[in-house]
This record gives structure tokens, C-alpha cells and sequence, in this order.
């Protein structure tokens, strides 16, 4: 009973470290610009300034910002979850020459770190005229062999017995994949989907080097920017902040108990 | 949820098994189907396997040839041999990114993977409000890491800074931390440690549950203190995941670049102490257009992470038990 007692003051001191820079970038973004600037600082707000978000609108164009990172997640998660599921369900239950090889190499991509094909990116982007464009931030994150792996080692689990019936009814291999595997799948498609969201709403590096432009910035190289041209305006940034995070965090909290399955099956493969 | 996808896994290794007793009836009628059902599985994987050929597979070859050549990103490559990895290790600033890199996983990995079997451990004795902790300690994960970076900027702020107000309160030295030369990497590690905790937290909490209790049980009645239980039973039964969550920290703190990239920001003061081999690939192919020398700094930093692995693979056999 006493250690219990004591694990939870352990636990809450611990949430609310988790917790202070989230409620510090709320509170900041609410104050007035002199309010941040007084020693000792305030901790709440004297006066609760919501027009800090509209600013945040008028000194840039954050809705094209946040319209490009919708569309740069959207494209890439629903490729990715339509194409990886495909190459997924082939290498699950097809039979076909040179299927080990195949695999190994789509397994093989899994080591290369993404600062190593950053650079021989930019010269093909370059070549197909892609720069600055949605291609360049869309196209190349389509595939993923993390997303082939992890579903396949998903569709193995499900039983081959439902798929032999539906081939005896005449059903097709597309219709196998269409209508048994994966309606079969919802847990790991959408454990996958959240990743893919997570990881292209998040994305920093790539979005930075192969757009210039104003029209093409995402959030996070959005508000990047926003920090090099208004840097010391810290209710400014911590408002564009709450603004880029916030779907993230409630889609986390909607989702959470497939993002903590999704993370956790990896740990367990071995 | 946890349950469909360990069954999954179960299932996976029946599948294997049963897979082989019937490969040998499946041959017979393989001959007249073989060629329809290839035909669809290389449909099937075609898009996914030329689209990771041309961006993934064929950039990683590139890039390795790129090391060996001056290249502004325009003209033509020109071969120079090796002497883009000799002027790199003569290069002290490039010498002191190493050594960064090298600083920074050193210490956040471990940091992070200790401070998350404590607190995973504390959640795992069926403790009331076990999601909303673990909901709290996650958020950080799915933030994005420019925010976190601007956020953390703020806080660290030495006028005007959160951190330092507490400080003060109580009277305690206040330090200019990331502008300190001397702790700005350490304060950078911080706000490493504060993100990646939550997601270590969840693997380590899933190693745990698959812990037997009888082994409690049974050290319960020869008396052992929970102390002696914690470092005689569990710790050596999650080593498998504690290995998974070393490898896979090391990988990722490794090629940290947002974090950095922020806390740096337009100060040029920054650039010596927290500059890291990923950021200077950054500087060198996207802010002096030497992409040449930037692929040779990739290619060594995707060396020392494959020499890092193996070393890990190998040495497992001294402390990871897969027996459990």
C-alpha cells in the first residue's frame, strides 16, 4: 500500500514534467508580447490574448501551410496504405520465383538512413523537374518497406483457410486481397496508417530541401521559418506551435490504444 | 488489441509449419497455376518495388559513388578518389561532430532507456489510472519535433526562461544553457531524453507483461526483496527488449536533425557545440553545395551505424537471455 503511495508521487512528478512545456506553449501563446519579456515572468496570462492565432494568419500564409501538410499526409498515407498492403499480401500468400530475393532487398532499404539518399534524391527530383513541387513531397513517400514488412508478418496471421474458400467460390487474387484480407487487417492498417500520419505530418528534413518556395512550405518548415523572422515574438511562435501539434495530439489520444499495439508488436518480433 | 496482434504472431509460426507440410501436395497442381499467380504477385509488388528502386536503392548506390567525387549539385561529378574522406578527418570541425554525435547517443540512449524501465515498471503493478499516465508520458512522441525544439528554446531562455525562474525561486544558479558552450549539447540531450522517453516506456511496458508471475511467486517464498526480485528476475527477463530499444534508440539518435536544427537556429555561436554529423551534411550539401563531400559524411555515418549494429549483435550474447 505505501509503495503504491509512493509510485504515484513518482508517477505525477513525472506527468508533469511531461506535461509543463505543453502548458507552458498554451500559456505563452496568450500572453502579449511585453507580458513575456517582464522578470520574473507571469505564469498565467494577465490578460488572454486569443488574437495571438489570428496574427499567426496574417503574418504568414499558415492556412496554405496547413492545406500542404494535409495534402502531403494524405497522399502519402493512403499510397502507402494501399501499395505496401499489395506488395504485403503477394509476399504473405503468393508463390512466385525469385520471392525470397525480392524481399530481402525490400528488407534491405530498411537499413539505409534517410541522410544517405537524401542527396541522390535531390539530383533525381532535380532531373524530373519535381523541385518544389507536391511530387517531390508526395511521390517518394508512397513506398515503404517498413509498411511491407509490418504487414505482412500481420497477414501471415490470419487464417489461409478463409482465403482457400473464397478461391473455390472463383474468387480472384485481387478479390482475395479486397475482400478477405483486408477487411482481416483493420488493426494493422490502421496502426500503419497512424505511423504514416505521424511520421509525414512530423516531417522536417525532406520537405526542407526539396521545396524553396513560399506556396510549397509545410508546417514544420513553416513555422521554422516563422522562428528566423520573428524570433524573439515568442506568443507568435508558441501559437503557430499549438496550431501544428494539435492534430497530432488528438488524433494520438482518439487513437491511442493501436498506436501502443502498433508499437509494441514491433518490440515483440525478433 | 494488444492480444489480436500477439496472436498474430503465434499464428505466424503455425503458419510456417503447416506451410511446409503442404508445399508438397502444392506442387503437383503448381505447374499449371504457377504462371497466372506470379503474373499477379509481381503486378502486386511491381509499384512498391520500383518506386523503393528508384528513390531508396538506387540513391543508396549512388550516394556511395557520389563519396568518391566533387560535386556542386549542377555539372558533372568529378572522381577525386579519397580525397573527400581525407580533408573530412582533417577537418577538426568535422572531427567535433563526430565527437557530438558520438556524446549525444552515448548518453540520451541509455538515459532514456533507464528512466523508462523505472517508470514502466512503476505502471506495470496494475496501478489505477495506468492509460492516463501512459497517455502523458507519450505526448511528447507524436509532437513535432521543430515545436518541441521552439518550445524547449523558450524554457531555456535565460532572461526570460521558465527553467531559470524555478531556479531562482529556490536560489540555485541559473546557467544561460544552450548559450553555455559547456552545457549546450547536455541541454540539448535533455529535451532528447523528455521526447523519446514515452515511446520506450510502451516497449518496455510490453516486455514486462509477457514476464510470468510465477517467477514472483516463487522469489516471494524464498524471501527476496523487491529490489533483489527487480534485478534477479525482471531485469534479466526484458533484456530482449531493452536490446530492441538500444538498437533501434541508437539508430534513430544517430540521425537526429530537426532537434538540432532549431536549437541551433541563425546563432552561429551554436554551430561548434551542437553541430552533429547530420547537420553537417545539411551544411555541406544544401548551404555550400559540396554534395560530394556531403555524401562521403552520410556514407561514414551510415557505416558507423551498421558497425554499431553488428557490435550490438554480437555482444547480446553477453547480456540479453532468450530464454524467457
Amino acid at each position: 500500500m505505501k509503495m503504491k503511495l509512493g509510485n504515484h508521487i513518482l508517477l505525477i512528478v513525472g506527468a508533469f514534467i511531461m506535461i509543463v512545456p505543453f502548458l507552458w506553449m498554451v500559456l505563452t501563446s496568450l500572453k502579449s508580447f511585453t507580458e513575456t519579456m517582464q522578470v520574473p515572468p507571469t505564469i498565467w496570462p494577465n490578460e488572454l490574448k486569443f488574437e495571438n492565432y489570428l496574427n499567426v494568419f496574417q503574418s504568414v500564409d499558415f492556412l496554405k501551410y496547413y492545406v500542404n501538410t494535409i495534402l502531403l499526409t494524405l497522399g502519402r498515407t493512403l499510397a502507402q496504405l494501399f501499395l505496401c498492403s499489395l506488395a504485403a499480401y503477394a509476399f504473405a500468400r503468393l508463390e512466385f520465383p525469385g520471392k525470397n530475393i525480392i524481399f530481402i532487398l525490400v528488407l534491405s532499404v530498411l537499413m539505409v538512413p534517410m541522410q544517405v539518399i537524401l542527396i541522390p534524391n535531390y539530383g533525381i527530383l532535380t532531373q524530373l523537374g519535381w523541385i518544389d513541387t507536391f511530387y517531390a513531397l508526395i511521390v517518394p513517400g508512397m513506398f515503404s518497406a517498413f509498411g511491407v514488412f509490418l504487414l505482412r508478418q500481420f497477414f501471415m496471421g490470419i487464417p489461409k483457410e478463409i482465403d482457400e474458400a473464397a478461391k473455390i467460390d472463383g474468387c480472384s487474387f485481387f478479390g482475395i486481397y479486397w475482400r478477405v484480407i483486408l477487411p482481416n487487417a483493420t488493426p494493422a492498417l490502421i496502426a500503419l496508417g497512424i505511423f504514416t500520419i505521424l511520421s509525414s505530418w512530423n516531417d522536417f528534413l525532406w520537405p526542407l530541401i526539396m521545396t524553396s518556395s513560399e506556396d510549397m512550405r509545410v508546417l514544420s518548415v513553416g513555422i521554422a521559418t516563422f522562428q528566423g523572422q520573428y524570433s524573439t515574438d515568442y506568443p507568435l511562435l508558441m501559437a503557430g506551435a499549438v496550431m501544428s501539434t494539435i492534430p497530432m495530439l488528438i488524433m494520438f489520444i482518439l487513437l491511442q490504444k493501436y498506436l501502443v499495439a502498433g508499437i509494441a508488436l514491433q518490440g515483440a518480433r525478433k | 488489441m494488444l492480444h489480436t496482434f500477439m496472436e498474430g504472431e503465434v499464428n505466424l509460426n503455425s503458419a510456417i509449419v503447416s506451410k511446409k507440410s503442404k508445399s508438397k501436395a502444392r506442387v503437383k497442381n503448381k505447374k499449371k497455376k504457377f504462371s497466372r499467380e506470379a503474373m499477379w504477385a509481381y503486378l502486386f509488388i511491381a509499384p512498391t518495388f520500383l518506386g523503393l528502386a528508384v528513390f531508396y536503392m538506387f540513391p543508396a548506390v549512388a550516394s556511395f559513388v557520389l563519396s568518391f567525387t566533387r560535386w556542386d549539385g549542377m555539372t558533372a561529378p568529378v572522381f577525386v578518389g579519397l580525397e573527400n574522406v581525407i580533408t573530412l578527418f582533417q577537418d577538426s570541425s568535422f572531427i567535433r561532430a563526430i565527437i557530438n554525435t558520438v556524446i549525444f547517443t552515448a548518453i540520451s540512449v541509455p538515459l532514456s532507456a533507464g528512466i523508462a524501465t523505472c517508470i514502466a515498471v512503476m505502471l506495470n503493478q496494475k496501478i489505477k489510472g495506468m492509460v492516463f499516465y501512459r497517455t502523458l508520458y507519450f505526448l511528447p512522441v507524436v509532437t513535432m519535433p521543430v515545436a518541441v525544439g521552439m518550445v524547449w528554446k523558450w524554457l531555456y531562455n535565460t532572461d526570460y526562461g521558465l527553467i531559470n525562474y524555478v531556479l531562482g525561486i529556490f536560489n540555485l544558479p541559473q546557467p544561460s544553457w544552450l548559450f553555455d558552450p559547456n552545457i549546450a549539447l547536455i541541454s540539448v540531450i535533455v529535451v532528447y531524453v523528455w521526447m523519446t522517453v514515452g515511446n520506450n516506456v510502451i516497449l518496455i511496458l510490453a516486455g514486462l507483461q509477457g514476464v510470468s508471475k510465477s517467477y514472483y511467486e516463487a522469489a516471494q517464498i524464498d524471501g527476496a526483496s523487491k529490489l533483489r526480485q527487480f534485478f534477479s528476475i525482471t531485469l534479466p527477463l526484458i533484456t530482449p527488449t531493452l536490446f530492441f530499444v538500444f538498437i533501434t534508440g541508437m539508430i534513430s539518435s544517430l540521425q537526429v536533425f530537426d532537434l538540432i536544427f532549431i536549437m541551433i537556429g541563425d546563432s552561429t555561436a551554436l554551430l561548434e557545440p551542437l553541430r552533429t554529423v547530420v547537420y553537417a551534411v545539411y551544411e555541406y550539401g544544401f548551404e555550400y553545395s559540396q554534395m560530394g563531400m556531403a555524401s562521403a559524411q552520410a556514407f561514414i555515418l551510415f557505416l558507423a551505424i551498421l558497425a554499431i549494429t553488428i557490435i550490438q549483435f554480437v555482444f547480446q550474447k553477453k547480456w540479453v537471455h532468450y530464454d524467457g
